[in-house]
Parts: C-alpha cells; structure tokens; sequence
C-alpha cells in the first residue's frame, strides 16, 4: 500500500493513500508539524514534520506505541499543548488556542464532580449557544444526554455516576456543543471490556447522525478498525511520524456482527499488528 | 435535602454513634462473636479510660491536696506554734472551707463550683429581670425624652461570659473569613503573587496571639481615642481574626492554584471567560480544601481567644478564667477547672459544626 503523500497544489486535488481528495474536502490539516520539549540534556524531539489530512465527515483513528506522542499530537491540536513548529488549520484558519471549535472527550471523564450530569453538559451549551433561551439550551442538552443512554440520570451529580457512565456524559457534552472537530483520547482505555464494547457502539450511532470529523486515539486495534474511515499508524518516537495509513472499506453504517465477519476484517488487523510489531 | 433532626443523627454529630448503637445491640439481644469485640472496644475501651481519667485525677488532686496542708502545718508550727498548728491540722481535717490549701481541686470540688456558677447566673438573671421591669416605664420616658436608656451594669454571670466569648469568636472568624478567603483566591489564582507574598505569609503565620493582639492594640488605640466606646471588644475580635486566618488564607491559596488540570483543560477548550472559570470552576474544585482550612481557622481562633480576652480585659471566658484567679478565693481553682471543660466542649461543638458543613460542600462523598 502505498504510504506516501502527494500533494498537488495547483488543481485542487491531491492524492493520499491512493485515493483522491478534492482539497476543499480538508477539514483539518496538520502540516510539518513539529513538537519540541526542551530538557537539561538539550531538546527532546516529539514529533517531527508530521504531516495528516483529515477530510470532512471522516472518522481516523491513530494507533501506535504508548509514549509516541499521540496524545502530545491530540492536544496540540486541541490547542492545550503549544506548536512547536509547522501549523494546524481547520478549515484552512490556523488555531492557536483551545476553542469549542473542536470538542475534546478525554481520557478520565473529567466532569465537574460538584455538577450533575446536566449541568455539565449545559456548562458547554450555554458557552457555544448564549443566543438561545434557557429552555433551549436545556432542551439541546437533554437531547444529548438521552442520546448516550442517561435519560433517567439528568439531575444526578457526576459523582454518583459509574465510570462508563460519567464517560457517556462526556461524549454528550463534546457532541453537545456541535464541534467542527471531535478529538477523543483514548476516551474508552479505562474502561473494561463490555462497558468498552457499549460506548462504542453508543458513539458511532451518535456519530453516523451528526458526521463530525473526529480523530480518535486508540491501543485497541479492533476499536480502530470498527470505529475508523483511516487508521494512522504513528511510528515509535523520539520524532515520531506518520508511518503507515490504512483505509478501512467497509461500508456505514456497520454492526459489530458484520464486521467481524467481514473478509477483510482480519487482513486489516493482521497489518495493523505487522506494523505495531515492528 | 430537608432531614428531622433525630437522635441518631445527633449521636453522629457529636461521634458518639458507634457507642450507643453497640449499647443498643446489648439490650436487644442482638449479638455475635463480632459484637463483643465491638463492645470491648467501643463500649468497655472509652468507659475505662474515663474512669481512668478521673482516678487519676482524684488521687493526684489528693496527694497535691496534702502536699499542702503538710506544708501549711509546717509553717504555722514554725510561726504560730504548736497549739495554732493543732487547730489548723482539725480545721483542714473537718473539712471547713475556710482553712483549705489552695491546690488542683478533685472533680467533686469542680461539680460543686459548676453548680454554684449556675445558681450564682439564676440569681443574677433573677436579678436583672428584675431591674429591667423596674426601669421599664423610666427607660420609655428616656427614650421618648431623647436619652439613653439605663442598662443594667451588674455583673455578668458565667453563662453570659460564655456567649460573649462565643460573640466574639464568631465575630472575629467572621473577619477572618472575608479576610483570607478573598486574598486567598486572588494569590492562588496569580502564580507571581504567590510567590512575592510568602515571605509575608510564612512570617506572620507563626506569631503568638499575645503578639497580634499588642500589634492590634497599637493600631485600634489611634482610631478610638475620641470616641467613648469600649474598645476591648474591637482589639480583641480583630486579634482573634488575625491571628487564625492564616489557615484559611493558605488553604484557600493552596486549593485555588491546586485544581485539577482536567478541570482546567475542559474550562480551556469550552473557551470560558475568566469569571465563568473562577465561579465555575475554580472555586467549587477547592470548596473543600477553604473549608478545611476554615474549620482550623475557628479552632484556632476559640483556643486563642481564651488568652487574648484576658490580655485585652474584654468580658468573655477568657477574663472569667483571669478574674478567678487573680481572686484567690477557696473555689476559685474549682472553678477555673470548671471553665475549662465548658471551654473544651464549645470547642468541640464548634469544631463539629464545621466538620458536618465541611462534609456538605465535599463532592468527592468518599472523604
């Protein structure tokens, strides 16, 4: 497969991955970036010219080595982690800061324990949407939160909710305030299996409604392939880059059951694993 | 979240729960091997230790007892002769109180001044419920007449020391309260503020009360001078506030700075204004930690109190404690000893009040 990135400017297209993209499709585009953590020792190179185009309405996760830098990656797109060379648009505009542009669902669900599940997810509401009424914005965070499954649980405080469940509330106040860019990190790795295997399927059917680029890190190389239009494989650091991508061509929406059983399926792990064990 | 106030509830305020449930157990007939273990250590293990304390200090206040008469005898033998020493040895023997030693006084010396502090406020309350309907009809006229009205100038019963000394420490928690909190918040919010105060904080947080209240004393004499009001009160509650804030004000520092970089995270990217982040944000997640260190402020604050109330000669415990033994008189010790358990349980019951409020505001219900 081919892992090279061709760019051609002048007409409005370029190529990756074998396939072609119209360059007004690109939502989020990461170019030369370059990350650099000064130490005693001299300067730790995290990433270096890493280069990624992310088209709109596309779901790419990102796998790779524990410290590689893909969450540095993650939050520097989300603006929390400063850039140390290159760029990162969104829609062709360079981002410094962190903005609800791009709603972030991080790792522990870090909601507000002194907030009920509501009040966290209206805390982002109210910030995107100041226009609209109370009512309103209560009626756009209830949507969400019955969305993930948390109906009966508005009024209760984050702290009397379960871990999966304090998760759910965070992917409803990500998708709450209607995102151009949804980045989850590893927003599932502290869960166990089962509750992991629920949360999936509750995010891709949210997902398949609302069609939010997202971009998603993940260790679990199933989670990547039934969650992702591309799986970005990140090469181990010190300046770690784009090392492989993969296209994975089953069509939306999917169930579980029928990726699992497609022909593919295992073809596309086994060249995950190759790369992860290289 | 509306809850009766029962019994049980009580119980657990005060930390007794574990006790009078284990004793319940006893009497319903609901017991186990565990049980007795729990009796032995919730029920026996407490009632030992109190027995035990007032054991010792029964024998000890005994010994010092005869420690000193023995030298009283001694002396009288000395000065007066032998015929002078016999009396004094029948007249400490047959219990008259005007011929004690003045020593640690055992605890039935101490119940007996206790009941007389309370006969002795039945009296003065007495007293002044009677003054008050005696001048009724005056003070209107004075009132109507444009003067002051006469007030009863008696002296202040044990009971009313005790809510002047309770008066004033709230008063000067309070002080302390809108003091620290708000400077606390400001340095925690600004890293280069932290950092040029501290030198401030860790130097004035260890000095003494009888320190803050003669600092105190300088400055509140300046502003005083030409009115006719009674300053002890002011010196004191200031003082008092001051000297206990600093708990407060570095707790309410250490929670601010202190916040869950999640927390922060997620303030960062929802874009929230600097208000929103504070009130939001900032102040629930350090909630506890403020509370933490008012309820020290307020311990610290009743426990200096004591001390600088009788520096300063304002009314409350603290002069009521000075008072007696400045007086000399054969109960004054009992009494002093009386004060102190009475200082020792609002301290307790203050300090419980703050720990049930300090576990309202904790979110983490794990605490």
């Amino acid at each position: 497969m081919n892992t090279t990135l061709l760019e051609n400017n002048q007409s409005n297209t370029y190529l990756e991955n074998g396939i072609l993209y119209p360059s007004s499709n690109v939502m989020l585009d990461l170019a030369h970036l370059k990350k650099v953590y000064p130490t005693p020792k001299g300067d730790y190179i995290v990433l270096q010219d890493l280069n990624l185009k992310i088209m709109k309405e596309e779901f790419v996760t990102i796998i790779g080595h524990s410290g590689c830098g893909k969450t540095t990656m993650l939050s520097m797109i989300a603006g929390l982690n400063e850039i140390s060379g290159g760029t990162i648009s969104v829609l062709g505009k360079h981002i410094k800061d962190p903005g609800p542009d791009r709603g972030v669902i991080f790792q522990s669900p870090s909601l507000m324990p002194w907030m009920t599940a509501l009040e966290n997810v209206l805390l982002g509401v109210n910030q995107v949407f100041p226009q609209a009424t109370k009512s309103q914005r209560n009626d756009i965070a209830k949507y969400y939160l019955q969305k993930v499954g948390l109906e009966d649980a508005f009024n209760k405080k984050a702290t009397e909710l379960s871990q999966g469940m304090q998760q759910r509330v965070g992917i409803a106040r990500a998708f709450a305030i209607k995102p151009k860019v949804l980045l989850l990190d590893e927003p599932f790795g502290m869960l166990d299996s089962l509750t992991r295997g629920e949360l999936q399927d509750i995010l891709i059917e949210i997902w398949n409604k609302e069609k939010i680029t997202a971009v998603m890190i993940t260790h679990d190389v199933d989670e990547a392939i039934f969650l992702a239009d591309r799986v970005v494989m990140m090469t181990s650091g010190p300046k770690a880059k784009i090392g492989d991508i993969l296209n994975i061509e089953f069509e939306r929406p999917r169930t579980r059951k029928s990726v699992l059983e497609h022909d593919d399926y295992y073809k596309y792990r086994k060249h995950l694993i190759d790369f992860l064990e290289h | 979240m509306k809850q009766s106030i029962t019994l049980g509830s009580v119980t657990r305020f005060i930390g007794l729960a574990g006790f009078l449930e284990t004793i319940k157990n006893v009497f319903t007939g609901k017991l186990d091997k565990e049980d007795f273990k729990n009796i032995f250590r919730k029920v026996i293990m407490p009632l030992a230790s109190v027995l035990l304390f007032f054991a010792v200090w029964y024998l000890s206040a005994n010994k010092l007892h005869e420690i000193e008469a023995d030298h009283l005898i001694n002396k009288a033998l000395v000065e007066q002769g032998p015929a002078e020493a016999e009396k004094l040895r029948a007249c400490i023997a047959s219990g008259d109180k005007s011929c004690q030693p003045n020593a640690l006084p055992s605890p039935v010396q101490v119940w007996g001044a206790y009941q007389t502090l309370l006969a002795d406020h039945y009296v003065i309350s007495a007293d002044k419920k009677a003054f008050k309907k005696k001048t009724a009809s005056l003070n209107a006229k004075r009132i109507a007449n444009g003067e002051k009205p006469i007030t009863y100038t008696g002296r202040p019963s044990f009971v009313d020391q005790i809510f002047t000394s309770i008066i004033t420490v709230f008063a000067g928690f309070l002080l302390a309260l809108f003091i620290a909190v708000p400077i606390g918040i400001v340095i925690g919010l600004s890293h280069t503020l932290r950092s040029s105060v501290n030198w401030l904080i860790q130097i004035f947080k260890p000095v003494s009360p009888v320190v803050w209240f003669l600092l105190v004393f300088m400055i509140v004499k300046t502003f005083t001078k030409n009115s006719s009001s009674d300053s002890a009160f002011i010196i004191c509650f200031i003082s008092v506030g001051l000297c206990s804030m600093w708990a407060t004000l570095v707790n309410t520092a250490m929670g601010v700075s202190s916040v869950d970089k999640d927390y922060i995270n997620v303030a960062k990217v929802l874009k929230l204004g600097p208000m929103q982040k504070v009130f939001k944000v900032i102040l629930p997640s350090s909630l506890p930690l403020i509370f933490t260190g008012l309820r020290i402020t307020l311990s610290v604050a009743w426990m200096v109190l004591i001390a600088i109330e009788l520096l300063a000669q304002s009314p409350g415990l603290g002069l009521f404690v000075w008072e007696e033994f400045q007086n000399g008189a054969n109960d004054s010790n009992s009494k002093i000893i009386a004060a102190m358990f009475v200082i020792g349980l609002i301290g307790f019951m203050l300090d419980r009040i703050m720990l049930t409020i300090q576990k309202m505001v904790s979110f983490n219900k794990n605490d």
